[in-house]
């Protein structure tokens, strides 16, 4: 029996209001790989991610953290699990220093009160192996450029040890040196033998680093693609609504039609 | 000797680098309020040579304490970036409690005061958690929370009208006992300098240990140094007149240990997370509800704290009691010392400051026979500009990227 995957989605669905947002989303993310998410705007990239990271949850569906059937109804049920996000809007608290953002809500803890030497040290060592040109690190998140405050939310999503990291368009607001060390770092993400979700626009990013690729249209599953195989065109018409890859139905609805 | 005068020039001129850089990044901490307190005690002074007597400044310590303690409970909701209403009728509220358990009903002093800080602690939960499960924002809850608590404290009050306290209470002699002896003031001095630099010289230590940039032993030398001239400056003030008011302590030491929780705790991290958006709180898995009826709760511990110590000072509680300008003097006490209305910047030391500053108008205004008309004007005035300053740091810190 091959091992099941890290995570795994099964019909999973939401919906704002009379919208539905997302409707029957298959996915599965193992470890060791990179999955591509790819889709249009408002294909449901953003709120598939939230819904895995708890942010807002799956109304319907089933999710499987190796194989057994879990509740993600909190951002901290998540974080329990191993799943790290790194949001495209970031979520970093602009008022509070890089340290203060890393540890946010893990702080580290002497004698009943924070203890910023030790906290600030880790925050050195993580980043340095994350970047060239380190930030102040007791500088307000606001004052960093938007490249350093992608790589103080990479770094926060880093420090639990994650299995499974979800990022969502990491490289969008980056410059081109940027691009590549966040590049670099799933790379090596991948080869310590995590988990990646990746959303991103830019093709030759996913050519270059994905394993696999799964195409959202309209809310629904619209094609898996093994990257290394399929076509770029093939990937982009699946994006566009070209071709019409839907999944297999579940039986009941089928006899529904 | 050269090379020591050089070494002196050269930190300096670091300072003013520093300096001209925060000025116009807009980062001016608190020295725009130390700058408008030096010109108010200036002016007064020179309007009358008892301003800046010792039994004047000693006075002014003990009258400071009330509205400071509903300050700093102010700091912390300003913290969110919300405004408690409230706690003017929280005050009145705790006071009315006190009064009528302990002289009309003679319960004990101590359970009296208990019973009372509880009542606002829970009446500040309350609302907390209102305006934490609603998402209808804190003032609004909190401007129902005025009208149903001076509601409640008239209630409570019943037709008596004034309550007289007894004079050689507990409650009384929280403001009207100093302590004579000159060692109390100077010691208080001495330990506030001390801990401030075992704190600073630990940090360096550990700091170094591992390798990791720290302050010069000068730099905390000369902060540990400035702290320590003003407070012994203060210390030789108080007790030229009658030592250290015990008021004044407590004042302090509840200001610097709630400066602690804010500032080294997990959950004073949390309060400062919220103040620059909840969403991002959210998602950092913070227990934004949680948090949100926390900060109201102290802020309505904090107003029934003040409320006592306001009663204890006129030794009596009457229906005005927390009514008046002392809202407003609270939240503009907070605003004026430089927490941010914005949310997410501001310690308790703020608080202090601000109602330093207020305080200080009333006081040379009293002195000087001048009209309440002009104070008020004066008081709207200052106010204003700390408001203005808070706009346009927050505006400059934007252009530089930082906000």
């Amino acid at each position: 029996m091959p091992t099941p995957p890290l995570l795994a989605l099964h019909g999973v669905c939401k919906r704002f209001g009379v919208v539905e947002v997302l409707s029957d989303i298959e996915l599965e993310i193992r470890a060791g790989q990179v999955l591509a998410l790819l889709g249009d705007n408002g294909a449901g990239k953003s709120t598939l991610v939230k819904a895995i990271s708890g942010v807002t949850p799956a109304d319907k569906g089933v999710i499987e953290w190796e194989g057994r059937a879990v509740h993600i109804r909190r951002p901290n049920d998540a974080r329990e699990l191993g799943i790290a996000t790194v949001y495209q809007d970031l979520a970093l608290c602009g008022n509070l220093d890089v340290v203060g953002n890393l540890f946010l809500g893990r702080e580290i803890r002497r004698h009943g009160f924070l203890d910023e030497v030790e906290m600030e040290h880790r925050t050195r060592h993580l980043l340095q192996r994350l970047t060239r040109g380190i930030p102040d690190l007791r500088a307000p998140v606001v004052s960093l450029s938007s490249g350093q405050r992608q790589t103080v939310a990479i770094a926060r999503s880093l420090l639990g040890n994650p299995r499974v990291i979800l990022l969502d368009e990491p490289t969008a607001a980056l410059g081109f040196e940027q691009t590549a060390e966040v590049l670099d770092l799933v790379d090596e993400l991948r080869d310590r033998g995590l988990g990646v979700l990746l959303i991103s626009h830019n093709m030759g990013d996913v050519k270059a680093l994905a394993d696999r690729a799964a195409v959202l249209r309209l809310g629904r599953n619209n094609g898996f693609f093994d990257v290394n195989t399929a076509s770029q065109e093939q990937i982009i018409s699946s994006i566009t609504g070209a071709t019409e890859n839907a999944p297999r139905r579940p039986a009941h609805r089928e006899a529904e039609w | 000797m050269v090379k020591g005068t050089q070494s002196v020039i050269r930190t300096v001129e670091g300072w003013g680098t520093v300096f001209r850089r925060k000025l116009s990044a807009g980062e001016l901490g608190s020295l725009p309020v130390v700058l408008v307190l030096a010109v108010v005690w200036i002016v007064f002074q020179s309007l009358n040579n008892n301003f800046l007597s010792p039994r004047n400044l000693s006075n002014l310590s003990v009258d400071i304490v009330g509205t400071g303690l509903i300050a700093v409970g102010i700091v912390f909701v300003l913290l969110l970036g919300e405004l408690d209403l409230s706690v003017g009728s929280i005050s009145g509220l705790a006071a009315a409690v006190f009064a009528v358990l302990n002289v009309n009903n003679g319960v004990p002093e101590w359970l009296a005061l208990v019973v009372a800080v509880l009542a606002g602690t829970v009446t500040g939960a309350v609302q907390g958690f209102s305006f934490a499960k609603t998402r209808v924002p804190a003032f609004v809850v909190t401007l129902a929370g005025l009208l149903t608590w001076n509601g409640l404290m008239l209630y409570i009050l019943g037709t008596s009208g004034t309550v007289n306290l007894d004079e050689g209470g507990l409650l009384a002699r929280l403001t009207s006992y100093y302590f004579t002896n000159d060692f109390a003031a100077y010691g208080l001095a001495a330990v506030g300098a001390g801990l401030v630099f075992l704190v600073s010289y630990q940090d360096r230590r550990r700091r170094k240990a591992v390798g990791m940039p720290h302050r010069s032993l000068r730099a905390i030398g000369v902060r540990t140094g400035v702290l320590a001239v003003t407070a012994f400056a203060a210390a030789y003030l108080l007790n030229r007149f009658q030592g250290l008011p015990l008021a004044l302590l407590l004042f302090l030491l509840v200001v610097a240990g709630l400066d602690v929780v804010l500032r080294r705790t997990h959950y004073g991290r949390q309060v400062y997370a919220l103040g620059s958006g909840v969403e991002a709180a959210r998602r950092a898995s913070l227990n934004v509800t949680r948090v949100q009826t926390a900060v109201l709760a102290v802020s309505g511990t904090m107003a029934a704290v003040g409320g006592l110590f306001l009663a204890s000072r006129i030794t009596s509680v009457s229906q005005n009691s927390g009514s008046g300008v002392l809202l407003l003097n609270a939240i503009a006490a907070a605003v004026i010392g430089g927490a941010s209305l914005f949310g997410g910047r501001g310690t308790t030391w703020n608080a202090v400051l601000g109602i330093l500053v207020i305080q200080s108008i009333a006081s040379g205004m009293a002195i000087t026979d001048t009209p309440a008309a002009v104070q008020f004007i004066i008081t709207g005035g200052v106010l204003f500009a700390a408001v203005v300053i808070d706009s346009l740091s927050r505006r400059s810190q934007e252009a530089h990227g930082r906000a």
